[in-house]
């Protein structure tokens, strides 16, 4: 079981928190205009990466942000968390 | 008569205090302090069970919890048995009752003995083999397999006993408490850490603290007397919990561990009553020292499984600890120094030795020599070649071992003996460091994986490190203390070690034998009877992943999870596939490292604790009317209120006509209540519903259909304006959470421009929903001050009331296609307000109904129930719904889904009416809908979803979805049951007024 820094509450235990998948990935603006091809990207592809990955997860059981982790999969050693909005860091 | 063969015993065991157990039937005698192996060995009993294939006798073979094959059944028959308990661990107790297990009619006559000498045919993979043709037979097959397999017998009767769960915090947890332990745990302790010291074992100190010998001493004193005067120090800190009989199941990421206290199980049964049996540990530790020490290996020659045959090591510790000889003539038999530790132990009790068989040549070390000095011969560069005596070993047969250890040389000789002491040196328990995720290394000189890169802040220290001497602890552990612990010095500097022992070592992992490995059998895994033979056949068979021939071969599949053979199996298929044993790496380790009970898993979480559950305002009254219930998501709803000893059926057919005639009374407090507010709730509404929402008028209630953003509907329910910038949505009773949780999502990561909040406010209204003909009579008793005239108040609208002093929100919403009210009050005056609809409805037989009937009256309208007729594979469309997607609106969530090549196909399940031929066959929810059964395959063209009798229609209705089912109206299906088939017609899924008059009536 991780401990998750809260960008808000600070270290508190995984089972606190939801896992929302991959980070980053915007809704897009105008969904009418997209192939189904293009609309498919969104809707279903996921990169699934073993190694550093960009993941949305959810205080639950705590404040309920939303905030972005920087995760390692093969390890889960969590190497940041960064607000919702904020830019990724750069390694 | 059985021997006692016991010497002089330690302060371990308690020679004042007898214990008499039962072993199969028989009354024994032990004492305090003795496991339940050691006492039947004072007894001079070595049979314990019986071998998992062949059904060959068995012994005990070590004194810990790596025992392959003394485990036992605990008191059969009662509600405390328990199966394939290890006879090593288990400590005796008065009235103890063991049994073995796996064998049948007993121990000593066993009819599947009979698969020993079927062996030839029974391989590795033989079931998987053998049991394939014909594909039919497989039932019958299974019958004979699953009776002749499996080891204890599971308990039939409910767990007595007491667990829980606690949550342990601290700077330091130390697993293990042998000499490096213990050292861990006094430099943490004294250094200001908040320490955690746990052991398996009933007592402290490891192997050390037994280990009585001139030939071992730190400071001019016996190990074993100075590592005492350390235990007794470490007690006095006041920041050191120490556990013992505490075994760490799992250790995981971020250095949080699962551990097994034991607490009761060494007690006398009636002692265990009201206290609590396990306690499961969850240990939560800044920094973890592993001190878990090693396990002795077995060396795997023909026949090494006879009981009588033991690690030299556990022959020691019965000496040595217990006061247990464990035979009269006794034989080792080793590849390192080891075993001349034993024997010198065994000579200093008193105990006979006849020999000593050692696979190394040319050998000398201070421990051989005092060894000889005792006149004890030794053959040195022999091995053992094969071993007699069916239930206990009564001679052994050894051969010269040529110098690339790969053949046999010269004449057998022969030695008679009663127990065979076997040491293949030591394996580290690395098994919960790679738990953790850490990283092994292989060390060709001594063939040990050791700890290399670890993923947490922890370190492995002592024998689990591969520190094997006393020398070696001594200097390392000090050292790797200080630098984990970032300290300056510890207690164990510059101490004086004398240590006789030797590391030579010479590891041979399959002995040769004068006979070919078809005819032989080395056992690797004692457990699961796995040979060096099927290791050799399964790579012969093309097998090459160690995770594969694990599989194959079952080895290191058992309960003891391959403790002792696994490093065995990985040499041979090392040395047969010609690949690096380091470069082979080694099966997965997974927890737990040692058997948990179900019931420390569960703990406290039994019965009515198993879940929470959430009870509405008005629960006493449903309780105290007799009504049934049932679980929707946490909550306990109503769901009929027999009366007079009726059936559910009648309560139900009751209840909904009286809904329908005259007056219905519904708790629907439980539906998902969400306060929306913010300039743009209107907007953000308009985003998540499929329908338009910004020319709702304040007063208004509309529903609503939310969809995911692959188009699937997800839930439903009304939602109403309260104020220009103010909602109250409902939604199902199940999906409050997620839909709030979603909603949230949206609007922080998506829309965080909308201004909008969301509040969940389920738990703070209680809703009380009348309905039926005589609804408005009823309501507008309770609420007099109101105007419930249809200009007023019409349909889909909603007012503020009074009731008295209290506040209260009316809706005139309708899920039943009744005339009705829904009155939502803050919820501890929820009670009263039904009471009062109860007093003002007496007059029209106002009529309490539940959860069935509410689903039943929906259906008659053919309302759906999301997750009920839905499943997350149907899109408004499939449920015939266009009518609440609006096509004007440029967005909404899931919208450009619903035009998917997939999503547009017109064979897609979807909902209908179903009506049967015969209006009395009521339909079973979930039966699969036919075309045509003459077609093979015959084609499922869907299901049913919900189905009821109708009292109001008198006929059987039902809903279903139906692959292409829309434009099949009319048509005939058949629902193929077990004893008939039903005919059924497909009809428009509003069965009753579907001009909606009731509404207004």
């Amino acid at each position: 079981m991780f401990i998750i820094n809260c960008p808000y509450c600070g270290e508190r235990e995984q089972s606190e928190f939801k896992a929302g998948g991959e980070a980053h990935i915007v809704r897009p603006k105008q969904p009418t205009e997209l192939s189904d091809d293009q609309w498919a990207e969104y809707l279903f592809m996921r990169k699934n990466i073993k190694g550093i990955q960009f993941e949305r997860w959810v205080h639950t059981h705590g404040c309920r942000k939303w905030f972005n982790v920087v995760r390692d999969t093969s390890n889960d050693v969590i190497e940041a968390v960064y607000k919702m909005g904020e830019k990724p860091p750069t390694k | 008569m059985t021997k006692n063969l016991r010497v002089k015993t330690t302060k371990l065991i308690d020679e004042t205090y007898k214990i008499s157990f039962k072993f199969n039937g028989t009354t024994y005698y032990g004492y305090k302090g003795d496991t339940l192996a050691s006492a039947l060995l004072a007894n001079d009993i070595h049979l314990v069970g019986r071998s998992f294939k062949y059904h060959r006798p068995r012994g005990i073979m070590t004194a810990g919890s790596e025992e392959p094959n003394a485990i036992v059944q605990l008191h059969n028959n009662t509600s405390l048995t328990e199966p394939n308990v290890r006879a090593t661990e288990i400590e005796i107790y008065e009235g103890l009752e063991a049994s073995s297990q796996n064998c049948w009619p007993s121990v000593n006559f066993d009819i599947g003995g009979i698969n020993n000498f079927l062996s030839p045919v029974l391989p590795a993979g033989f079931y998987y083999k053998t049991f394939m043709w014909p594909a039919s037979f497989w039932e019958k097959y299974e019958y004979f397999i699953r009776k002749s397999a499996g080891l204890g017998k599971s308990p039939t009767k409910p767990d007595p006993d007491i667990y829980e769960h606690r949550y342990i915090h601290c700077d330091v947890l130390v697993v293990g408490a042998g000499i490096s332990g213990i050292m861990a745990a006094k430099t943490a302790a004294k250094n200001g850490f908040k320490t955690l010291l746990v052991d398996e074992k009933s007592y402290l100190g490891g192997s050390t603290i037994y280990q009585n010998s001139e030939n071992f001493k730190i400071n001019n004193q016996t190990s074993n007397s100075w590592l005492e005067k350390e235990i007794n120090e470490i007690k006095k800190f006041e920041n050191l919990e120490i556990k013992i009989r505490t075994s760490v199941a799992a250790f995981h990421g971020y250095n949080f561990l699962l551990a097994r206290e034991n607490l009761t199980d060494h007690l006398p049964v009636e002692q265990r009553k009201n206290k609590t049996r396990h306690r499961l540990l969850k240990i939560r530790a800044k920094k973890v020292i592993m001190a878990t020490g090693s396990l002795e290996r077995p060396l795997i020659f023909d026949n090494n499984d006879r009981p009588g045959i033991l690690l030299s090591s556990a022959i020691e510790k019965y000496a040595n600890l217990f006061g247990v000889m464990c035979g009269e003539k006794n034989v080792l038999f080793t590849n390192n120094d080891s075993a001349y530790e034993t024997a010198i132990s065994l000579f200093k009790k008193g105990i006979n030795i006849e020999a000593i068989i050692d696979n190394r040549e040319e050998i000398d070390s201070k421990l051989i020599q005092e060894t000889e000095k005792n006149n004890i011969k030794i053959y040195k560069g022999y091995t053992v070649v094969n071993t007699a005596g069916y239930k206990r070993i009564n001679k052994i047969s050894i051969m010269q071992l040529s110098k690339d250890g790969q053949k046999v040389l010269g004449s057998k000789i022969s030695i008679s003996c009663d127990c065979l002491g076997i040491s293949g040196g030591w394996t580290p328990a690395v098994h919960l460091f790679t738990q953790s995720g850490g990283k092994l290394k292989f060390r060709d000189e001594d063939q040990v994986f050791i700890p290399d890169k670890y993923p947490s802040d922890q370190i492995s220290i002592g024998s689990c490190n591969g520190d094997f001497t006393l020398n070696e602890i001594l200097s390392n552990v000090p050292n790797s203390l200080r630098k984990f612990l970032n300290i300056k010095k510890t207690d164990y500097e510059n101490l004086e070690v004398h240590s006789s022992f030797n590391k030579s070592k010479r590891n041979i992992w399959l002995l040769p034998s004068d006979k070919v490995i078809g005819k032989t059998k080395p056992f690797v895994d004692y457990q699961n009877d796995a040979t060096a033979k099927d290791i050799k056949l399964a790579l012969r068979e093309g097998f090459r992943s160690i995770e594969h021939v694990k599989r194959y071969t079952t080895t290191g599949m058992g309960t003891d999870q391959g403790k002792l053979g696994n490093m065995h199996a990985l040499g041979i298929i090392s040395e047969t596939a010609g690949s690096k044993m380091g470069e082979l790496g080694t099966t997965t380790f997974r927890p737990p490292y040692t058997p948990l009970t179900f019931g420390t898993i569960v703990g406290r979480n039994v019965g009515e604790y198993f879940d929470i559950f959430r009870k509405t305002p008005m629960h006493d009254w449903h309780v105290q009317n007799k009504a049934e219930f049932e679980n929707v998501g946490q909550w306990k709803r109503a769901w009929y209120y027999p009366q007079n000893g009726e059936s559910m059926h009648d309560a139900v057919q009751r209840e909904s006509k009286a809904a329908r005639d005259s007056a219905g009374i519904l708790d629907a407090s439980t539906l998902g209540k969400i306060d929306i507010q913010g300039t743009d709730a209107s907007e953000f509404l308009n985003r998540v519903y499929t329908n338009a929402w910004s020319k709702l008028s304040i007063g208004k209630c509309r529903y609503g259909l939310m969809l995911n953003e692959d188009g699937m509907v997800y839930d439903d329910g009304v939602t109403t304006r309260l104020g220009e910038n103010h909602y109250i949505m409902t939604t199902t009773t199940g999906g409050a959470a997620t839909v709030l949780g979603k909603l949230e999502d949206y609007l922080q990561t998506e829309w965080p421009e909308l201004d909008v909040y969301l509040t969940s406010v389920t738990d703070h209204y209680a809703t009380v929903s009348v309905c039926g003909p005589n609804s408005k009579k009823i309501v507008s008793q309770v609420i007099p001050d109101l105007d419930f005239s249809d200009e007023n108040f019409p349909h889909m609208s909603f007012k503020n009331a009074k009731i008295g002093k209290i506040k209260c929100r009316v809706m005139r919403i309708s899920f039943t296609g009744e005339h009705s009210y829904e009155i939502n009050v803050q919820a501890n005056y929820g009670k009263s307000v039904w009471e009062k609809c109860m007093e003002a409805g007496k007059e029209f037989n106002i009529t309490p109904y539940g959860t069935e009937t509410m689903h039943l009256l929906r259906a008659e309208k053919g309302f759906i129930i999301v997750g009920q007729d839905t499943d997350a594979t149907m899109t408004p469309i499939d449920l015939q719904m266009d009518w609440i997607v609006s096509k004007k609106k440029y967005d909404f969530i899931g919208k450009r889904s619903l035009y998917r090549s997939d999503t547009i196909r017109e064979d897609r399940k979807q909902l209908v009416g179903l009506l049967t031929e015969n209006p009395d066959d009521v339909l079973e929810e979930g039966a699969q809908i036919v075309g045509d059964m003459n077609k093979s395959p015959v084609e499922m063209l869907g299901h049913v979803t919900s189905s009821y009798y109708s009292p109001n229609l008198r006929k059987s209705i039902a809903l279903g979805v139906v692959k292409g089912g829309k434009n099949m109206m009319g048509q005939k299906l058949i629902i193929p049951m077990e004893s008939k088939q039903i005919n059924v017609t497909v009809a428009d899924p509003v069965f009753l007024d579907k001009e909606n008059k009731r509404l207004n009536a």
